[in-house]
């Protein structure tokens, strides 16, 4: 499917819940609703003509210094989805606030979602609802903070942490 | 999901604790585990030899890959994504390079793509010579290793040729590369590629067939096609259940579709099938390559007027017998960077994009415009500024799928610069091939999964 034809059948049947769709250097993006997303994402995968069937990576932006978007949502989650069997690419986006940086899980659907999402809560502290262990992945326990957040100095040292016993 | 069964046959007395009822131990593997090649823990609950459970940390190398980008301007980054991957870092860089290429819109010269495409596929037969070489050497096959590294050694030798480093290569530009090849480049690959076939071949024979090497692989690791698919796991461990799915085939960037080459599959998904995985896409890299040879454009470089190759001290003479009616067509090379007379080389490699490519050193110091373009792209706040937007690139990297996900606020700087590490997924998914083993199996499967610090860690 091309990617005008998979933004179009997203809006048709979604209606609302697609914010925004765009099409930038060959890269097709649709904006959803957090409310939504689970429902899109799901659909992605199982509808026939869609089939995404592999979550290519799951990541997160802090839109909090884009120009433009200083006073929207701060959160931008991104979802880049494959599908093997169409050879066709869509990016899902969901904006979440720094308030309530919550999404819902898509462990369910992807277990590589397991990895990713700890990973997204590690570096920008945004949960995933029904993640089954939303620990950190690349930094341990006791980090303070979330390094990929723009407010994070990129020279800010950490306390020192003792042997655990 | 249904999870493939491995048949064995236990030895007398090695499964006896099995199903005993006595209690499980908890084993860690790693870090200081000389299989587990650094940073990685396995915490495994025991029941005899089988593990039960396992659960991989991944440990803290903290290069902090993503958030160092977004301080330096875009080609600063360039450094960076060597030491994602030490044994492929031209692949990483080219595909940094092409996300942000992507993201300006602009398009490189058919001489760069065809570097671009031999030099990556140089850098995947390192990467998959490491990878196999080591994984054997785990398993007791020292000679192999050493087969292997020699190997590697021969292709280093070319990528220093071409780079001026062995691994912190730095030779992807945005919109090119640092330099030309060399001018005796193409004997010099076919020479080594010559040799790394012999190599290939004694291992083959070592390996392939061999009773200790074989009962350790097959059927050891096993991960079904649906799981593979489902943990996002691309490259050769993908291919290896009989997914033929290769970036360069499905989305061909630079030159790939212009190439005869196969894809290389097998049906078992297990270590075995990787490695025999491996094995092939080597054979496939070396055509590749050497195909892009024979069709890169461009040529010998010094030529006379009649399209002959002519060595510079025959050029020296004849311009001393005053025969000079080609010389003007004649670039002459000094320095094997771009530093010396190669305004030549550098229209051939290099977009013509004057926003993002440094000009030649001779046009910045012997003109105003070349002075000014130079600083334009130096000085901080200036630079190379694309558009507002983001772009998502994914190249075939040696371990599979390697995407750059990079967004641009305008600026000079990145604003946010993802890497989409081929070597993660498996290594999410590695509980889900070790358990239900037996703790030496755990060694061969770690190592056909060829984890790769920089990049899992970032």
């Amino acid at each position: 499917m091309e990617g005008g034809a998979i933004l179009a059948e997203l809006r048709a049947r979604f209606g609302d819940a697609v914010v925004e769709t765009h099409a930038h250097r060959g890269d097709h993006t649709a904006v959803v609703t957090r409310e939504a997303l689970g429902e899109v994402l799901g659909h992605c995968r199982d509808d026939a003509r869609l089939a995404f069937d592999v979550l290519m990576d799951l990541t997160a932006v802090d839109v909090s210094k884009l120009p433009g978007r200083e006073d929207g949502p701060r959160f931008e989650v991104v979802y880049h989805l494959y599908s093997l069997r169409h050879n066709h690419r869509l990016r899902l986006k969901v904006r979440v606030s720094e308030d309530d940086p919550v999404v819902p899980t898509a462990v369910p659907l992807w277990p590589i979602a397991d990895w990713l999402e700890r990973e997204v809560w590690d570096m920008f502290g945004v949960r995933f609802q029904g993640h089954p262990a939303l620990r950190r992945l690349l930094l341990y326990e006791e980090f303070v903070g979330h390094p990929l957040r723009k407010d994070y100095p990129v020279n800010r040292r950490q306390p020192l942490i003792g042997p655990r016993t | 999901m249904a999870r493939p069964t491995t048949t064995r046959e236990f030895m007398l007395g090695e499964g006896a604790g099995t199903g005993s009822g006595s209690q499980n131990i908890h084993v860690g593997v790693g870090p200081a585990h000389p299989a587990m090649h650094g940073i990685i823990r396995i915490q495994a609950e025991l029941d005899g030899e089988v593990i039960v459970k396992a659960d991989v940390e991944i440990g803290y190398l903290h290069r902090a890959f993503e958030k160092d980008c977004e301080v330096g301007g875009w080609n600063n980054a360039i450094p960076y994504t060597d030491r994602l991957n030490y044994v492929s870092p031209l692949i990483n860089n080219f595909g940094y390079a092409s996300a942000v290429e992507k993201l300006l819109g602009i398009e490189i010269t058919e001489r760069c793509q065809y570097i671009r495409v031999i030099t990556s596929e140089i850098s995947r037969i390192c990467d998959h010579l490491t990878c196999v070489g080591a994984s054997a050497m785990e398993l007791g096959a020292f000679t192999v290793f050493l087969y292997m590294i020699k190997a590697r050694e021969f292709l280093w030798e070319l990528v220093e040729d071409v780079t001026g480093a062995r691994l912190t290569i730095s030779y992807g530009r945005v919109g090119g590369v640092k330099a030309d090849l060399p001018p005796d480049f193409g004997d010099k690959m076919r020479a080594a590629f010559k040799q790394v076939r012999e190599v290939l071949d004694e291992v083959h024979r070592l390996l392939t067939g061999n009773r200790i090497f074989m009962d350790r692989m097959v059927g050891v690791g096993a991960l079904s096609r649906e799981e593979t698919i489902a943990y996002a796991i691309t490259g050769p461990m993908l291919r290896a259940v009989g997914v033929p799915y290769d970036v360069r085939r499905a989305q061909p960037y630079y030159v790939y579709d212009r190439l005869d080459w196969e894809v290389p599959t097998q049906a078992a998904g297990d270590n075995f099938a990787r490695y025999l995985v491996r094995m092939a896409e080597m054979e496939q890299s070396m055509r590749i390559a050497e195909q892009a040879l024979d069709q890169i454009p461009g040529g010998p470089i010094n030529v006379d007027h009649q399209g002959r190759p002519l060595d510079p001290a025959t050029y020296v003479d004849q311009g001393k017998q005053g025969k000079t009616e080609s010389l003007l067509l004649i670039p002459i090379r000094l320095s094997p960077n771009l530093q010396g007379s190669e305004r030549p080389a550098h229209q051939r490699i290099n977009a013509a994009d004057k926003r993002v490519i440094l000009p030649p050193k001779e046009t910045t110091y012997g003109s105003i415009e070349g002075l000014m373009n130079h600083f334009m792209l130096i000085m901080e706040g200036y630079g190379i500024r694309p558009p507002p937007g983001e772009a998502y690139f994914a190249v075939e990297g040696a371990n599979g799928e390697l995407g750059f996900y990079v967004v641009s606020d305008g600026t000079d700087r990145p604003y946010r610069v993802r890497c989409r590490p081929p070597c993660l997924p498996p290594m999410a998914a590695l509980h889900r091939m070790i358990e239900g083993e037996m703790v030496a199996d755990l060694v061969p499967t770690f190592g056909s999964v060829n984890m790769i610090g920089g990049e899992l860690d970032r």
